[in-house]
């Protein structure tokens, strides 16, 4: 990590003041360039970045919200010191849908089709939190095969979802094969999904009461198929990309989070297991049918990008166990029950509150839904992960590079869908 | 720790905030006034509910409820927190101090509702642009842009 | 009669660089193809070999983007000072038994210093953009280039050593079999270094940088940017070139035409190598980059420089 220098950056100083105004703008005092001043907003228009003002040897800049990385629209400011951050204000926002209002105007099961394009990278499980919170709110039981079979989504749709964050860290830092390596792993998990219900990214799957559809047939040896590949394909890819030494110089030491900042920030799944928090939702306050499987939670420990890039990577195998084990209690149970009996249409649940929540690729991703005994929520509210996480940024970026923070920000491993709603 | 243990633990610790604790549809409630969230919210905070999950708020018509929710690693237990206050003087004291997770949730209620938080260190809109008027998830909230629905579906 | 020798020679270099691009770019989208677990071009001709013949024109019809704000002479001439100097330091490599383009008896110093030249073009094209972080990126890139230069020219030194010339027909006359494995470390050097001189692979951070902040050439569209592209694979081949040339012994291993079909295919392996670092290794902080070379070539390139001392002494 670089230390922040006293004095001014020399070659910075000089490159600014060499560039200066052409002649025909008439602002040139001491080389600012204002954000009124033409030449400016026509460099900010040309690309997503741009240089807002200059006060003294302080640089801000604004790195667009349109920018050639794969994490969404967000926009940070960036304030530098030379080469060094002094702070990197994220401001969100730019994908804001106003899906809790809209949920207040469609019925219970309308919205599910909402929560999917929450974290559109993982739908199945963005659904299984709302369903849970309907369920609890309704009073609903959920038949065991549907839960075995919600689990089964949910984990692959994890290694999914972990797929696209270590794709974009290698993407980030220039390993493009490693993004390809990745995706090719998700490209098989999302054919697995499509065979299931017919869509590759927004599945509207997992329902209240249940799930939409039974599993096709051959489907069971597609996924074992899959899993028994899957962690040597995750071991290769460790080797790759975060056994390479650049990556490794890329990514240690960087953005480090400290394990009692982690959980005073409300930070939680692999950015903070990376620090060594041990809470996991499946094992410390379990849900579902997962008290019934055998799996280990993978910590990291120093909490800085590369401790939480292969937390992400080990808990990818771990799913596969978990998936293993379900399926093959899956085996066990008679096929055709995957919804609860006697729902109806409308569900229109006892006034109150209720709230639920799963661990999700991101961490704990909950709903708390607050009805008025008609059909329609009275209150939907999504505790997204990704945005507590990223209330972060500005702490974690402090004292690093421009460079560094693309890759901080991937390693918090936001989806803007969920950040904004 | 289930909720009955919780209850008796919080109980024994806080004596004060023991008749604001009840038990709804299987989730432990503090009901709060106003006035005392900071107490409520430090005593929490002492007895070892070291995470914030969320903080929003629900508009009934009268008043607006605060609603926290807080988790203690430790002891495996959560806490809802909720707090009434009336629409026209809509104001809570922040507990950005407590937990600094509060700080974007916080940002998010008053965007969305207009819910103020004293003391809160940095109080403006997160997802909404500066110059927007208004707060879109209030019921009354009037725009062209939102259509009701009829009720017949 | 010089000057017209001269002048077809760089008729000759730039078609040479120009047809060994379009070659190159379709190699290197089959390599790095491969190297990711898919296919690359098929369709366009055999193996997709004609694809860049589709890319081309496609180049050529674009717009010719100038910024409004931007220096135009120099922003129009910039590509050109980064291409020529590349072209012209083709002239020394040795081809053939005891001829090169140009046989200066200090051809490896042209070899050397030439190139350097195109740095220029980089600031200049920074600068044209008018675009603050345009400019700091072509200054990173400047810097990344003078400093990557003393490792390449101390490895490249350790031959002149053994050789004990710096005319490149002279070295090539005077090569042994056994200097490979004397200057293999000074090779290492040599093609780390010039993969940073060419702004290419793990080094590309400058331009790269365009994830991030506008790179040097980020406002270039067309066929200007073509021409650093050009620039950038030209660089690839005569870096291979004259890598084979200098410590691989070149034509030597076989007499005639099969030597220049060896010397080719080693200068091929070379550039698969180059294309195979920058499709597996993520890019190097400019700062670690610039540590790396200082902390870690140049002492290698010093060191072989010794070695290949010492051993010159027993000629």
């Amino acid at each position: 990590m670089i230390e922040p220098r006293e004095t001014p950056d020399e070659t910075v100083e000089t490159a600014v003041d060499a560039v200066g105004v052409p002649d025909s703008a008439a602002a040139a005092d001491d080389a600012a360039v204002a954000v009124t001043d033409p030449v400016a907003v026509e460099a900010s228009l040309a690309g997503s970045v741009s240089v807002l003002e200059r006060e003294g040897d302080r640089l801000v800049v604004n790195i667009g919200p349109s920018h050639p990385s794969t994490h969404g629209v967000c926009r940070v400011l960036v304030e530098l010191d030379g080469e060094i951050i002094t702070n990197a204000e994220p401001i969100i926002g730019h994908l804001h849908r106003g899906i809790e209002k809209i949920a207040e105007n469609r019925t219970y099961l309308q919205v599910v089709p909402l929560t999917d394009r929450l974290d559109y990278v993982g739908s199945m499980y963005a659904n299984w939190a709302y369903c849970r919170a309907v369920e609890r709110l309704a009073g609903i039981r959920v038949p065991e095969r549907a839960e075995y079979i919600r689990v089964i989504v949910c984990e692959l749709q994890r290694i999914a979802s972990h797929m696209m964050s270590i794709g974009s860290t290698g993407a980030d830092t220039g390993a493009t094969t490693a993004f390809m390596y990745s995706f090719w792993q998700r490209e098989q998990v999302v054919d697995l999904f499509e065979q299931l219900c017919g869509a590759r990214l927004t599945y509207n799957y997992v329902r209240p009461g249940g799930v939409a559809f039974d599993i096709p047939e051959g489907w069971v040896d597609r996924c074992r198929a899959f899993i028994a590949k899957h962690p040597d394909a995750m071991l290769e890819i460790d080797r790759l990309l975060f056994g390479n030494v650049i990556c490794r110089a890329r990514t240690k030491g960087i953005g480090v989070l400290d394990p009692d900042d982690a959980v005073a920030w409300g930070v939680t799944g692999p950015t903070a297991r990376g620090s060594g928090v041990d809470w996991d939702l499946r094992r410390d306050d379990p849900y579902s049918v997962y008290p019934r499987f055998d799996f280990d939670v993978p910590l990291g420990e120093r909490g800085d990008c590369y401790d939480r890039g292969r937390v992400r990577l080990f808990e990818c195998i771990e799913s596969c166990r978990i998936i293993g084990q379900a399926l093959d209690q899956l085996a066990e149970l008679e096929p055709g029950v995957i919804k609860a009996d006697g729902l109806p249409r409308l569900l229109a649940p006892r006034p109150g509150d209720a709230y639920d929540h799963i661990e999700s690729a991101r961490g704990s991703l909950g709903v708390y839904l607050v009805s008025d005994g008609s059909v329609r929520p009275y209150r939907m509210k999504v505790r997204s992960p990704a945005f507590s996480n990223l209330a972060i940024l500005p702490m974690l970026a402090k004292g690093h590079t421009l460079s560094d923070l693309v890759v901080i920000l991937g390693s918090l491993d936001p989806v803007f869908g969920e950040v904004d709603r | 720790m289930n909720i009955e243990e919780l209850r008796e633990h919080l109980c024994s610790e806080y004596p004060d905030l023991c008749p604001l604790f009840s038990i709804e549809f299987g989730d432990g409630v503090l009901s709060v006034p106003a006035p005392r969230v900071l107490e409520a919210a430090a005593g929490l905070k002492d007895l070892g509910f070291d995470m914030l999950g969320m903080v929003t708020a629900v508009d009934f018509d009268e008043e607006f409820e605060v609603v926290y929710r807080v988790r203690s690693r430790e002891m495996h237990v959560g806490l809802v927190v909720k707090v009434r206050v009336p629409r026209e003087d809509a104001r809570v004291a922040s507990v950005t101090g407590l937990w600094p997770a509060a700080n974007w949730h916080e940002r998010e209620v008053y965007d969305l509702f207009g819910i103020v938080f004293e003391g809160h260190p940095d109080l403006r809109r997160i997802l909404l642009t500066d110059d927007w008027v208004g707060h879109p998830l209030r019921k009354d909230y009037d725009d062209p842009s939102v259509i009701r629905r009829p009720d017949y579906l | 009669m010089t000057f017209v020798w001269g002048l077809l020679y760089g008729v000759g270099a730039v078609v040479l660089i120009a047809g060994g691009a379009v070659i190159g770019v379709w190699w290197e989208r089959k390599v790095s193809a491969r190297i990711q677990m898919r296919l690359g071009p098929q369709q366009i001709g055999p193996a997709g070999s004609l694809q860049m013949i589709a890319d081309v024109p496609k180049l050529l019809f674009k717009e010719d983007v100038l910024p409004t704000a931007a220096d135009k002479p120099i922003f129009r001439y910039a590509p050109l000072v980064v291409f020529a100097p590349i072209a012209a330091s083709m002239a020394v490599i040795p081809f053939w038994n005891g001829w090169a383009p140009l046989d200066s008896t200090v051809g490896i110093l042209f070899f050397l210093a030439v190139p350097s030249i195109g740095v220029i073009g980089i600031l200049l094209s920074g600068w044209a953009s008018h675009n603050t972080l345009a400019t700091i990126g072509g200054l990173r890139a400047a810097a990344q280039m003078v400093s990557y230069e003393v490792p390449r020219s101390l490895a490249v030194l350790s031959v002149v050593v053994l050789a004990g010339s710096l005319r490149p027909t002279e070295i090539m006359g005077a090569w042994q079999w056994w200097w490979v494995p004397v200057t293999f470390l000074g090779f290492v050097v040599y093609l780390v270094s010039s993969i940073a001189e060419m702004n290419r692979g793990p080094f590309d951070l400058p331009e790269a940088e365009s994830e991030l902040v506008a790179g040097y050439f980020a406002d270039y569209s067309g066929m200007r940017w073509a021409v650093f592209m050009m620039a950038e694979y030209g660089a690839m081949i005569v870096a291979a070139l004259f890598g084979a040339a200098m410590f691989f012994g070149g034509f030597n291993w076989l007499p005639g035409v099969g030597g220049l079909a060896v010397f080719i295919g080693i200068a091929t392996v070379i550039i698969t190598a180059i294309m195979w670092a920058k499709w597996t290794f993520p890019r190097l902080r400019q700062d670690q980059l610039m540590t790396f070379c200082w902390t870690v070539l140049t002492p290698m390139a010093i060191v072989q420089l010794v070695i290949a001392g010492v051993v010159s002494l027993w000629l």
